[in-house]
């Protein structure tokens, strides 16, 4: 089955600080936007696989988000924990229209 | 052709070393089955007062984990006793119904503790100190028990006693002799070793021989002969040792004190050998690590049918495992009329070294207080150097030159593994090594006692040079390959402003560094340009950048700032209010003297600080924290000096400081130093007329005591050379650097040339002046920027 998907509004384009982290609520679920400095908006879970850290709060580096409560290096893109821990957190698509950001999340 | 069988009766040190030497001779040779009374795998049985003592837990002094044994093919039977030996048929028998032939049988059964066989010894309560057993009984019975007695004020009684002291327990030392150690140690040492153990809060009973040990069914005291009784709950017994060979005896082998093997270790049993503490040569039964293991690269020689002249007896030295006292001993010790002597004594550092000269070679010394010179003491009676050659090296250790560089290539560097400064130099050539950790695991060097790690490390700057130091210099992080020095040299020399730039210039590996280096960075740019550099906020840990300590859940603590710890009542309702107003999870005061207020949403921070409109207690940066201090001569009766006013006067000055790591003070006012000034970065001790300043003090992972900087008359200088340090301290160590490593890595003497060269603590003192100018305090300038507001402390919701 196709799985339908649901565009949210969550604001401005600009008004995202670059190279952090900001944490939205869509629905029952949180979730982690950056502004990475290359221009590029991501989106993931707002929640760190190891101990459930904020990871909106995270130290931003190129593709990469570090957990703020143990330092778990996790990849904005896929979602992907990198070595020497592992795991995975949810990564939803972004997009961009007349200045405004989406974040795609699966319709309930 | 079939394997010959060689079995070891006794899973201990000396029998295990044996293996482990004929396994580097004649690896597959054998057929290796081993026997062992003890539920556990090889461990170091030296290590066992410091498991005592709380330094080491049980699990890190086994030697041979079950996979050696494994992995070398051994059959090991743990927990299994050996009951009989046929020699005739050359069969073994055990406690558990087990029958295995042999064609080499060794007999490594150590020794058993020498119970006094005094009327009560059978007790409840009454241990020897010998195996992981005792160790356990022992730290049982303080978790329950209050007052041990310690018979024996030897090398292990005393080493238990520290251990028993450590538990909490109130500890009495028992001795015959008139002074401790009287085996190893002179007089005049024995009598400083036992003023510092009193001190340390040990009691004496000496020249008092135990008559009996009372109590019903668990002991309650002590009876002396001469009639004077004290109360005991725990008794330890360490009086000694005494082979244990009943074993061989009842099996027909030949045993006078011990198991009496000839230079070959043979005992007079064809195929039967002895090692270790269990085996009597040349009329001497030794019970220390170094001989036990020279005994079994004899043994494993002469088993693997090398040629060679056998075991020929070994000068002893002994060292004290007793945290803070630092004893050693070797060779002859005591005076006669044919021997010289080299004494000193140095009352100031409170330290002793007598060496012991018969017609002009040197049989032997005693050190206490300082004890660096013992391997090499040690190395030189053995060979049985001539007094002039000693006086010699001591020229050259005069000169600041290492003491490994005068030992010749046949000097023991580790006692304990028999392993010579040749040896280690060629490994490190051959083997390419370049830590102490290599050397151990490829020579064996350091692995037993431990105590000759420095030597070890200073062979490795003696071999490898300059190239030694590169390989110890540590990069900043993983991104470059570049150390701390290097980075913030090139950012002066190239006037490098941003973290970004400071990556691209020098070369990161990574695009845009980690979360090591970007705050580390961002911490040097500050320190180098305070006025220009413009903090990072997206170079800052999360605590650092919202000015709040993130907790397990999400939620926040807030410490607003409470100057040395001083508050009033007006402060305290308002931090009443704001808690209840924001229904915070708990109240809490912090370790540092102030109350934190836990559990508040990020959501809720800029509106708490506004209520309480207060200033940050910085209890979450990398920052001088808290000054902590006590109540001081206002209103305490031993007070001599305003601690408080003091401590407030430091924590205005600093507060907000960035500073490498963490800086947390303390101020007390009289040398009982309430405000814990001992294990702190910066703790003030105030005296009359005098205050003291003592730095690099460590109260967390790695507990130190500070060190005395200064002692200056005023508050202003206090605040002078405190400022110095601090600046000095910013200005070299590397990020994430504690003042208590730092002061350890350069030497607290470094710091005191610096701060007390009056040029250099003008510099300092107007550069730190330059850093604290740019304060501003931080949750204000949340409240008064709608763009922070919003970037950082607001969540979006969604429709």
């Amino acid at each position: 089955m196709e799985q339908t998907v649901r565009k949210v509004r969550i604001g401005n384009y600009d008004d995202l600080p670059v190279s952090l982290g900001k944490a939205v609520v869509v629905e029952d679920k949180e979730i982690a936007v950056f502004r990475l400095s290359n221009g590029n908006i991501k989106a993931i879970e707002n929640k760190c696989p190891h101990r459930g850290g904020v990871l909106s709060e995270g130290m931003v580096s190129g593709e990469h988000v570090f957990c703020p409560l143990h330092d778990w290096k996790i990849n904005v893109s896929d979602g992907l924990v990198q070595a020497p821990d592992d795991g995975c957190v949810q990564t939803y698509k972004t997009t961009i229209e007349d200045n405004q950001v989406y974040v795609e999340v699966p319709e309930k | 052709m079939e394997k010959k069988k060689l079995v070891l009766i006794g899973n201990g040190m000396a029998g295990i070393r044996t293996i482990e030497e004929i396994l580097k001779l004649l690896p597959d040779q054998f057929d290796i089955t081993v026997f062992g009374k003890e539920p556990y795998p090889n461990y170091n049985r030296i290590q066992l007062s410091k498991v005592l003592q709380g330094d080491t837990e049980i699990k890190d002094i086994t030697l041979n984990e079950w996979q050696w044994y494994e992995d070398n093919g051994i059959l090991l039977y743990p927990g299994e006793t050996v009951t009989k030996i046929d020699k005739d048929n050359q069969m073994l028998y055990t406690d558990k119904g087990k029958e295995t032939p042999y064609d080499h049988l060794i007999i490594a059964t150590g020794s058993n503790p020498f119970m006094l066989p005094l009327p009560g010894a059978d007790k409840e309560g009454v241990t020897a100190f010998r195996d992981i057993e005792d160790c356990e009984k022992m730290i049982d019975a303080s978790k329950n028990y209050k007052r041990a007695a310690v018979i024996g004020g030897g090398l292990l009684g005393l080493e238990a006693a520290r251990g028993l002291l450590n538990l909490g327990m109130e500890v009495d030392v028992i001795h015959l002799a008139d002074y401790l150690m009287e085996r190893q140690l002179d007089r005049a040492a024995g009598e400083l070793l036992q003023k510092e153990l009193a001190s340390q809060g040990m009691n004496f009973y000496l020249e008092k021989q135990t008559a009996e040990i009372t109590g019903k069914k668990r002991v309650t005291g002590l009876k002396f002969k001469d009639g004077g009784a004290i109360p005991a709950d725990l008794v330890v017994m360490a009086v000694g040792i005494k082979p244990n060979v009943a074993l061989a005896q009842e099996s027909g082998v030949e045993v006078n004190k011990g198991i009496v093997v000839n230079d070959h270790m043979e005992t007079n049993v064809p195929n039967i050998y002895a090692v270790g503490e269990c085996a009597e040569h040349d009329q001497m039964v030794y019970g220390l690590v170094a001989p036990l293991y020279e005994q079994g690269q004899a043994l494993a020689k002469h088993i693997s049918g090398m040629n060679h002249q056998g075991y020929q007896g070994s000068v002893l030295s002994t060292q004290l495992k007793v945290s803070g006292v630092d004893v050693f001993s070797t060779g002859l010790i005591n005076e006669t009329a044919e021997t010289k002597s080299i004494k000193v004594f140095d009352e100031w550092q409170n330290t002793y070294k007598k060496i012991l000269v018969q017609d002009d070679k040197l049989t032997g010394a005693v050190l206490f207080g300082d004890t660096k010179e013992g391997t090499k003491l040690l190395s030189l009676i053995k060979k049985g150097a001539n007094v002039e050659e000693y006086l010699e090296s001591q020229q050259g250790a005069d000169n600041g030159e290492s003491i490994v560089t005068s030992m010749s290539d046949d000097e023991i560097i580790c006692g304990c593994n028999g392993v010579s400064k040749g040896a280690i130099v060629n490994s490190i050539k051959a083997d390419g090594l370049s830590s102490v950790e290599e050397v151990k695991g490829a020579t064996n060097a350091s692995r037993s006692c431990g105590t000759c790690k420095n030597l070890v490390s200073e062979l490795l700057t003696d071999t490898l040079g300059d190239e030694y130091e590169a390989d110890t210099k540590e990069s900043v992080c993983a991104c470059t390959d570049l150390t701390r020095d290097e980075v913030v040299a090139e950012i002066k020399e190239k006037g490098l402003t941003h973290t970004k730039e400071v990556m691209n210039v020098l070369e990161w590996k990574t695009e845009e560094g980690c979360s090591k280096c970007k705050p580390a960075l961002n911490y040097y740019l500050g320190m180098v340009y305070p006025k220009e550099h413009e903090d990072e906020r997206e170079s800052r840990f999360v605590n650092e950048r919202l000015h709040a300590n993130i907790q397990k859940d999400g939620t926040y603590s807030v410490v607003p700032r409470m100057y040395g710890g001083v508050t009033n009542a007006s402060d305290l309702r308002t931090i009443a209010d704001v808690a209840e107003k924001y229904e915070v999870g708990m109240i809490k005061l912090t370790g540092g003297q102030r109350i934190d207020l836990l559990g508040v949403k990020k959501e809720d921070l800029p509106d708490v600080w506004k209520d309480l409109g207060m200033p940050s207690g910085y209890a979450y940066g990398k920052s001088v924290r808290t000054v902590k201090t006590c109540v001081g001569a206002e209103f305490c009766r031993f007070g001599t000096q305003d601690s408080t006013g003091m401590g407030i006067q430091l924590e205005k000055k600093f507060e907000g400081l960035n500073t490498p790591h963490k800086v947390k003070m303390g101020v007390s006012a009289c040398p009982r130093n309430c405000a814990e000034g001992g294990v702190k970065d910066v703790g003030v001790v105030g005296l009359d007329g005098v205050w003291e300043v003592y730095v690099g003090g460590n109260g967390g992972t790695e507990l130190r005591q500070a060190e005395l900087l200064v002692k200056v008359k005023s508050e202003e200088e206090v605040l002078e050379y405190t400022a110095a340090f601090l600046q000095y301290y910013r200005e070299n160590a590397s990020y994430l650097e504690r003042t208590s490593h730092y002061v350890e890595r350069v030497g607290v003497e470094h710091v005191q040339e610096i701060v007390n060269d009056d040029q250099l603590r003008k510099e300092l003192n107007e550069r730190m002046d330059q850093a604290l100018g740019t304060y501003k305090e931080p949750w204000n300038e949340v409240l008064e920027s709608e763009t922070t507001l919003k970037d950082l402390y607001e969540k979006v919701a969604t429709k």
